[in-house]
């Protein structure tokens, strides 16, 4: 089931497929549920909007996690992931709607490094404004 | 208010232990939308070589939920809740989370800054197993903004 990506295959600026993932207000609410973090933001309109948001946002761990799906669908082993790290820039707005918010993440090579690693920095936007910065991570390929 | 620099460094207790189950692995694969079969189907885990189902990258969060609570809310700390942002998260793995672990988190306080105004704090936990193998350590920034921004 491995992507079967070898360290011999990647060039400095190989890109990854990239890949959109929809967040509705339900997804939102299973996160909660998942990850034990309730915070009101990420669910309730009314106290959003009181502190100042346009609307219910997405986790950023949330977030997080869906950016590095195109990394680690690519590797096919999620176990290669060394290190993944990221800033949370701007938030995923999530309206109360049919379709909520999508996630477009891409991903490219970005450094070659030693040991069979290489770092790959990874685009994440919502509605065409990015939302993570610094999204790196550094992966340990065959 | 700003935050109390004197705690740069401080360490917080180690947490309970916190077994892996597979069922919160595929429900937290399941909520971040995971297809990979290393998640859900044991058969495909032990053919990557592992022992059980892994856990996504991010499944760390779950496992330091507790630990990061009782940074942000020491009373001592001096954290105003309402008015912190997660900032900044990373991982660095030694290898990844497996069902069946139980592993406990080590907690202290890197750094604390202020930013123009904002106080800026740094927490770096370290998860390892009971037998103390070193799985994962995972460093968050959150920042407390200002009243005046």
């Amino acid at each position: 089931m491995a992507a079967g990506i070898r360290y011999s295959d990647v060039a400095l600026g190989t890109e990854l497929p990239s890949a959109s993932f929809p967040l509705a207000r339900v997804d939102l609410v299973r996160y909660c549920g998942a990850s034990g973090d309730f915070n009101v933001i990420h669910w309730n309109e009314r106290l959003a909007t009181s502190v100042g948001l346009p609307n219910v946002i997405a986790h950023g761990m949330l977030t997080m996690a869906e950016a590095i799906r195109v990394v680690t669908d690519w590797v096919g082993d999620p176990g290669a992931l060394v290190q993944y790290g990221v800033r949370f820039t701007r938030p995923v707005v999530v309206p109360d709607n049919d379709h909520g918010a999508t996630l477009d993440v891409s991903a490219k090579v970005t450094e070659l490094l030693d040991d069979n690693c290489v770092k790959i920095t990874i685009t994440a936007s919502c509605e065409g404004q990015t939302v993570l910065g610094k999204a790196q991570a550094i992966v340990r390929l065959p | 208010m700003a935050l109390n620099a004197d705690f740069i460094g401080r360490e917080y207790p180690v947490s309970a232990p916190y077994l892996v189950g597979r069922e919160k692995i595929r429900e937290f694969a399941r909520a971040i939308g995971e297809a990979n079969l290393v998640f859900f189907d044991c058969v495909a885990a032990r053919a990557l070589g592992y022992p059980d189902l892994i856990a996504p990258p991010t499944f760390a969060t779950v496992v330091a939920m507790e630990s990061s609570h009782v940074v942000m809310f020491d009373p001592d700390l001096g954290l105003d809740f309402t008015r912190v942002v997660h900032a900044e998260q990373s991982y660095a793995y030694a290898r990844p989370i497996c069902a069946g672990d139980e592993l406990i988190v080590s907690t202290m306080i890197d750094n604390i800054r202020t930013v123009a105004g904002n106080d800026m704090l740094t927490t770096k936990a370290s998860i390892d197993t009971v037998n103390g193998e070193h799985v994962v350590t995972a460093t968050s920034v959150l920042v407390s903004r200002g009243v005046d921004s």
